[in-house]
């Protein structure tokens, strides 16, 4: 399997003719290999452009973008694309073709073999959670959910190194979506590739990316690192706004209740207002000092998946987390 | 195939309903089936094939040519247009003095009429390809051609194939006119069986069943041919 590619932005602008304001702006990053790299920022910042750009959908006017340190023009625009997974929000899957075909785009244009192109869809077909079953139906039979993760399956065929993503979830609802979600992150631990992901959803963004990238009208950086520094510390005013006044609970759902120190469960079985709530080991803190509000507790006692209790959380754990 | 006209309808030995001209008479449809009628059926069918074929092939060079370049697709479209509102009798008259009263001239009418109905359609269908599913295509490394072959052409398949419905069936129409020209064709029986002194209805009505009899099946035939090509159209959401 390839693994991820380093992706540079090598103070890349992009000027539409007839419009005096720059749709990207001297935009410099470095993705390095196997990072999960959000664009997040308003619509019509050119967060889309600049994705568009590595591969070449749409040309720049200055700058370069390399890939593993070659740049992308050195590329023939199409060998470029062959190489690099491409989902959008609408999809786009081939309408007369069946599942199965749709995925083996790709490969066919690269010449695999009929064997391996065989394999090779039905090995995506799991990893992207659908049926075996569901390889021999047209995109029209399938539900919007099942269509991107067809399009994942797609854009992965021929296991490219860098998988470009625009939007692809805006166009599902809340569930399918947020399911969703979570599989792009797990198959992001599995395959390791590098991934460029463009959002306007900030809570989407903190989510799912290693890296963050919030991009600013007339499409300029305005600050590039893990999303818990980009909560804990706001570049400018900017991104304050734009991650919200929130941010210190939306640092609090980045953790999970297990990655806090616990305390012995004996120091404390009731609070002052009655008994402790129950959380779970996996549960966001967030949702922990949610249920603590709700309790008018200041702990919680944390169980496992079966429900034994392995401690108690305090609220000052919180509070030493975003403080 | 050139001179077989219609035999003509023998009122003195005929059965009573041909001697008084009753409205249909099977038994003189039944008698002149392998003389006039079968004949003249199979005519009118290889007039209405040669017009369509050649209207597609050059619908379809316009269509693709309109396609690419995108300035060509309108004034194309208007010239077709127009070439559409002069009445057929009219075109096959204006043709007359240039190629005369030859199976050209009736071909030339007719493939012009096919050309305006199916260049439409098919310029329609190249452009009716979903843009995100083009975006997709070339997103992924497909060439202009590749993106044309594996993904505009079959998703123009349902239009194109409709287009040549209605060509086909309004060819056939168009087609008995044609025997103001020639002896050939459905439309030859009716126009002689008319100027008759008096006009034998059997032979009116048994030819022009037989042009609306054809329609329906060619017609039908290209309903079967789509559900064919197009097995991804018929299977809706689970």
């Amino acid at each position: 399997m390839t693994r991820g590619a380093e992706i540079v932005f090598d103070h890349v602008t992009k000027r539409y003719p007839g419009r005096d304001v720059a749709a990207v702006d001297d935009l410099s990053l470095e993705i390095a290999a196997g990072t999960f790299c959000v664009l997040v920022g308003p619509s019509g910042g050119g967060k889309t452009t600049a994705l568009r750009m590595v591969n070449r959908l749409i040309a720049f006017d200055e700058g370069d973008i390399r890939i593993d340190g070659r740049s992308v023009r050195d590329f023939p625009p199409v060998e470029l694309r062959r190489g690099i997974g491409y989902v959008i929000q609408q999809v786009g899957l081939f309408p007369h073709m069946t599942v199965r075909d749709n995925i083996a785009t790709v490969p066919r244009l690269l010449g695999w073999s009929r064997e391996s192109i065989a394999a090779r869809a039905a090995e995506l077909i799991e990893l992207v959670g659908l049926d075996a079953a569901d390889g021999a139906r047209y995109p029209a039979e399938l539900s919007g959910g099942q269509r991107q993760r067809v399009g994942l399956a797609r854009a992965l065929a021929a296991d490219p190194p860098l998988l470009l993503m625009d939007e692809p979830f805006g166009a599902l609802d809340p569930i399918t979506r947020s399911r969703l979600q979570v599989e792009v992150r797990r198959l992001h631990r599995e395959v390791r590739k590098t991934i460029i992901f463009v959002t306007h959803d900030i809570d989407e963004a903190v989510t799912m990316g290693d890296r963050v990238a919030i991009i600013r009208q007339g499409g300029r950086l305005a600050q590039y690192d893990t999303p818990d520094a980009i909560l804990a510390r706001p570049a400018d005013d900017f991104v304050a706004e734009f991650v919200g006044e929130d941010r210190a609970l939306r640092r609090l759902a980045l953790h999970t209740v297990g990655s806090l120190p616990l305390d012995a469960c004996a120091a404390v079985s009731r609070g002052a207002n009655g008994p402790l709530p129950r959380v779970g080991r996996d549960s966001t803190v967030r949702s922990a000092v949610s249920a603590m509000i709700e309790a008018g507790t200041d702990a919680a006692v944390v169980v496992d998946g079966e429900g034994a209790e392995v401690g108690v959380l305090r609220l000052s754990r919180a509070h030493e987390l975003v403080g | 195939m050139d001179d077989d006209g219609p035999v003509i309808p023998d009122f003195g030995h005929g059965s009573s309903c041909v001697t008084d001209n009753r409205t249909f008479c099977w038994d003189w449809a039944r008698e002149h089936w392998g003389d006039t009628l079968q004949p003249a059926v199979l005519q009118h069918l290889w007039l209405t094939a040669i017009a369509v074929a050649i209207g597609f092939v050059l619908a379809f060079a316009l269509a693709l040519l309109a396609h690419r370049v995108r300035r060509v697709e309108h004034p194309v479209g208007v010239a077709a247009a127009l070439l559409y509102t002069i009445p057929s009798l009219a075109l096959f008259q204006l043709l007359v003095p240039l190629t005369g009263l030859t199976t050209t001239t009736v071909e030339i009418a007719l493939v012009a009429y096919t050309l305006v109905i199916l260049y439409p359609n098919i310029v329609a269908g190249l452009d009716g390809a979903p843009p995100e599913v083009v975006e997709a295509a070339r997103g992924m490394g497909l060439t202009r051609r590749q993106v044309l072959t594996r993904v505009e052409l079959p998703l123009a398949v349902p239009a194109i194939v409709g287009g040549l419905r209605v060509a086909v069936v309004s060819t056939i129409a168009i087609a008995t006119i044609a025997a103001f020209l020639l002896p050939k064709g459905l439309g030859y029986p009716i126009f002689y069986a008319i100027k008759l002194p008096e006009p034998f209805k059997t032979e009116i009505y048994a030819a022009g069943a037989l042009a609306i009899g054809l329609a329906l099946v060619c017609d039908g035939a290209l309903v079967l041919l789509r559900h064919a090509l197009v097995p991804w159209a018929r299977r809706g959401r689970r």
